[in-house]
C-alpha cells in the first residue's frame, strides 16, 4: 500500500461529488482551449505574414485608391524584388452570410509574390492564361463543393452586377497558417468591366504589395516608396505586411481584450470550485488527518495527500479537456471556417492548458492543506464521533 | 519477594489547561505518578475529568502547560512536533473509542498504515500485519474494508494497526465505549492478554468499572486531581 493508492481511493470516495468536479474542470479546460484558440485565429493573419513583402496603401485610408501608374514606379526602387496589386472586391456568393474574402489581383506576379499558396502547373497556367477565370482556396471550395471548371457567379457590391468566373485553380496552403478560404480572379476583368460602366475607377487599385530582396530593409524601402509619392494626389503608406494585417486586428482589439479576459475568468472560476471541493474534502477528513498525524505522519503526508487528491481531479479534468477542445475546435473551424480561416490548436494552448490545470489543482488545496497540516491532534480527534 | 518494576512513564508536576477566549480553565493540576513497564493501568473518572487530556500527553498528541512527561528515559515535552511524531510511530501504540480506522483501506491496509513510516521491505511489512491481524484474531479478513467488519472487529483491527510497531506503551481511550457487552468483553480480553503475554504497558482510559477491573492499577481523576494511590 503506497501513499498514491491512498489518494486514489480517496479522490473516489465521493465519487458524484469528483465526477461533477472533473466535469466543470473539463468544460473550463475546453472553455479556455477554445477562447485561446479564437484568438490565435484573431492574429493567424498577422501570424501568416512573409516579412519579405511590404503592402502599400493609399495613405488616407484603406478605403481609397492608388493609380497603377505606381506599378513601375515602385518597381524602379531598388531593393524591390517584384510587384504586384490586389483590390477588395467583396463579392457576394449567392446569399450574403456565404461570406468568402475576394480579390481581383494581377495573377502572375501576386503567385510569385505568394508562394504559400500552392496550385498545380496546369492550373496555374490556365488562370494566368483566362482572364475570366478565378482560383479558390481548398476550404472554400470544399465548403461550396466547387470544383474546376465550375462557373462562380459573384454579385458585387462595391463594384455592381452580377460578375462570372470560370474556376481553374484550387490551391491548398504551404503552411498551416495559410488562409485557404479567398477566392482570387483577374483585376484586368474588373478593369475592362468598370470601363465600360463606371470609367472613373478605371486603373486603379487597393494596395501593391512589394516583394523585398532583404527584410532587414523594410523600414527604409518603405520609406523610398511613400518618398516617391509624396505631394502626389494618392500619398502612400507603406508598411510590413505583418504591420499591415496587425492595423486590422487593433481595430477590434477590445473584442480580444474581452476574450483573453473571459478566459481567464473562467480558469479563476474553476479554480474557486475545485478549491471549494477540497476544501470540504479536507473538512470532513480532518479527523483522519488527526489520526494520521497520531500514527506518527508528518504534515508534509498529510499536505501531499491534499495535494496529490487536487491534483488528480484538476489533471483528470485537464485531460478530458484537451481531448474535447481538439473535436471541438474542428468543428467551430468549420462553421466559422470564413471569419477564422485558420482555426487550430497550438501547443502554446495545450501547455496553457496543462499550467492552468496544475495552478488550479495547486492553488485549490493551499488553503485546506494549510489548515489540515496546522491542526493540532487533539483538536482533530474531537472532530470524530 | 515482591519485584520492583522500573517505571516506563514518569510524570512530575505537570499541569494543563485550555483557553475559552480571556477564560483559563484548568483540566490537570500538579499531577505526579509513575506507572511501571508491564503494567496495565486504568484512569477513571467522571466526564470532563482531564482522564483523555492526561492519556493525550502521556501518548505525545497534547502539550503540558508545565510539568514533565518521561516515557522510557526521554521526555516528550521538550520535543519538537517533529521529533514527537517520529517517536509516536515507534513508541505508541493508539486504540480509540470509535476505531478510526481509513476507510478507504483494508484492514490489512489500515494494520499496515503505521509501517509505512519504516524502512521495512514491502515482504517484511507483509508479515508484520499478518502476524499482528493473527493476534487479534483476524487474519480471514484482511482483505475486508473497516464498512464490511462489525464494530468489534473494527476495534480488533485497530489494535493490530496500535501493536504492529510493537511500541513501548499502548494507549486506549475508551477502547469499549462504542462497543455492545459481548464485544466489549473480547476486546478487553485482548488487551489484557497483550498486557499479560507479551509484557505490554497498558493505560487504558475507561469510566466503566467493569473495563477497569481488567487493569492492575486503578487511578481516578477528579476535577483535574489525580486521588492518592490506593
Amino acid at each position: 500500500m503506497h501513499i498514491l493508492k491512498l489518494i486514489f481511493r480517496n479522490a473516489l470516495r465521493h465519487k458524484l461529488r469528483t465526477a461533477l468536479t472533473i466535469l466543470g474542470i473539463t468544460i473550463a479546460i475546453l472553455a479556455f482551449g477554445i477562447l485561446r484558440t479564437l484568438v490565435s485565429a484573431w492574429y493567424s493573419g498577422v501570424e501568416a505574414s512573409s516579412s519579405a513583402r511590404l503592402i502599400s496603401r493609399n495613405s488616407i485610408s484603406l478605403v481609397f485608391s492608388l493609380p497603377l501608374s505606381y506599378k513601375e514606379k515602385i518597381r524602379q526602387i531598388p531593393g524591390v524584388k517584384g510587384v504586384s496589386y490586389a483590390i477588395w472586391f467583396n463579392g457576394t456568393y449567392i446569399s450574403e452570410k456565404n461570406f468568402i474574402p475576394n480579390f481581383a489581383v494581377e495573377p502572375k506576379t501576386f503567385l510569385e509574390l505568394y508562394p504559400e499558396y500552392v496550385l498545380p502547373e496546369d492550373q496555374k497556367t490556365a488562370f494566368i492564361r483566362d482572364r475570366k477565370s478565378a482560383i479558390a482556396g481548398r476550404k472554400v471550395a470544399e465548403r461550396f463543393q466547387w470544383k474546376v471548371g465550375d462557373t462562380i457567379i459573384l454579385k458585387g457590391t462595391i463594384f455592381p452586377g452580377a460578375w462570372e468566373f470560370v474556376l481553374r485553380g484550387i490551391y491548398y496552403g504551404a503552411e498551416k497558417s495559410a488562409d485557404e478560404t479567398q477566392l482570387f480572379f483577374h483585376w484586368n476583368y474588373l478593369n475592362e468591366r468598370l470601363k465600360k460602366t463606371t470609367p472613373r475607377r478605371t486603373d486603379q487599385t487597393g494596395v501593391y504589395i512589394i516583394g523585398i530582396d532583404d527584410p532587414d530593409q523594410a523600414a527604409e524601402i518603405s520609406e523610398a516608396v511613400d518618398k516617391t509619392f509624396k505631394n502626389s494626389l494618392a500619398e502612400t503608406l507603406t508598411e510590413t505586411e505583418k504591420a499591415f494585417q496587425m492595423s486590422f486586428v487593433t481595430m477590434t482589439e477590445a473584442i480580444v481584450t474581452v476574450i483573453q479576459l473571459v478566459s481567464f475568468m473562467v480558469i479563476i472560476i474553476i479554480m474557486a470550485v475545485v478549491a471549494n471541493t477540497m476544501a470540504m474534502t479536507a473538512r470532513e477528513r480532518i479527523g483522519e488527518y488527526a489520526i494520521m498525524k497520531t500514527l506518527g505522519f508528518g504534515g508534509w503526508h498529510i499536505a501531499t495527500l491534499i495535494l496529490g487528491e487536487s491534483l488528480i481531479i484538476s489533471t483528470t479534468g485537464c485531460v478530458f479537456g484537451i481531448i474535447l477542445t481538439f473535436p471541438t475546435a474542428e468543428y467551430f473551424g468549420k462553421t466559422m471556417g470564413s471569419f477564422f480561416p485558420v482555426f487550430k490548436v497550438s501547443i502554446i494552448t495545450i501547455f496553457l492548458d496543462i499550467a492552468a490545470s496544475f495552478l488550479v489543482g495547486m492553488l485549490a488545496a493551499v488553503f485546506p492543506t494549510w489548515r489540515a497540516v496546522n491542526i493540532q491532534i487533539a483538536d482533530g480527534l474531537r472532530k470524530i464521533g | 519477594m515482591t519485584e520492583i518494576k522500573q517505571p516506563i512513564v514518569e510524570i512530575r508536576n505537570l499541569t494543563k489547561s485550555y483557553r475559552r477566549g480571556i477564560q483559563v480553565i484548568p483540566v490537570l493540576e500538579n499531577i505526579n505518578f509513575d506507572i511501571p513497564e508491564g503494567e496495565f493501568l486504568a484512569l477513571m473518572g467522571p466526564s470532563g475529568s482531564g482522564k483523555s487530556t492526561l492519556l493525550n500527553l502521556i501518548a505525545g498528541i497534547d502539550k503540558t502547560d508545565t510539568g514533565t512527561v518521561m516515557v522510557g528515559g526521554l521526555d516528550i515535552t521538550s520535543m519538537t512536533e517533529t521529533e514527537l511524531a517520529r517517536w509516536r510511530a515507534t513508541h505508541v501504540g493508539f486504540i480509540f473509542q470509535f476505531y478510526n480506522l481509513i476507510p478507504v483501506l483494508t484492514a490489512f491496509e489500515n494494520v499496515e498504515l503505521p509501517l509505512l513510516l519504516t524502512w521495512l521491505s514491502r515482504k517484511e511489512r507483509r508479515e508484520h500485519v499478518e502476524m499482528a491481524l493473527q493476534m487479534v484474531g483476524l487474519a480471514d479478513r484482511m482483505d475486508h474494508y473497516p464498512s464490511q467488519l462489525s464494530g468489534g472487529q473494527q476495534q480488533r483491527v485497530a489494535i493490530a494497526r496500535a501493536i504492529v510497531t510493537d511500541p513501548t506503551v499502548l494507549v486506549a481511550d475508551e477502547p469499549t465505549g462504542d462497543l455492545d457487552r459481548v464485544s466489549a468483553e473480547e476486546i478487553l480480553e485482548l488487551i489484557a492478554r497483550l498486557n499479560q503475554e507479551f509484557g505490554k504497558t497498558i493505560i487504558m482510559v475507561t469510566h466503566d468499572p467493569h473495563a477497569a477491573e481488567r487493569a492492575h492499577i486503578i487511578r481516578k481523576l477528579e476535577k483535574g486531581i489525580l486521588n492518592a494511590h490506593p
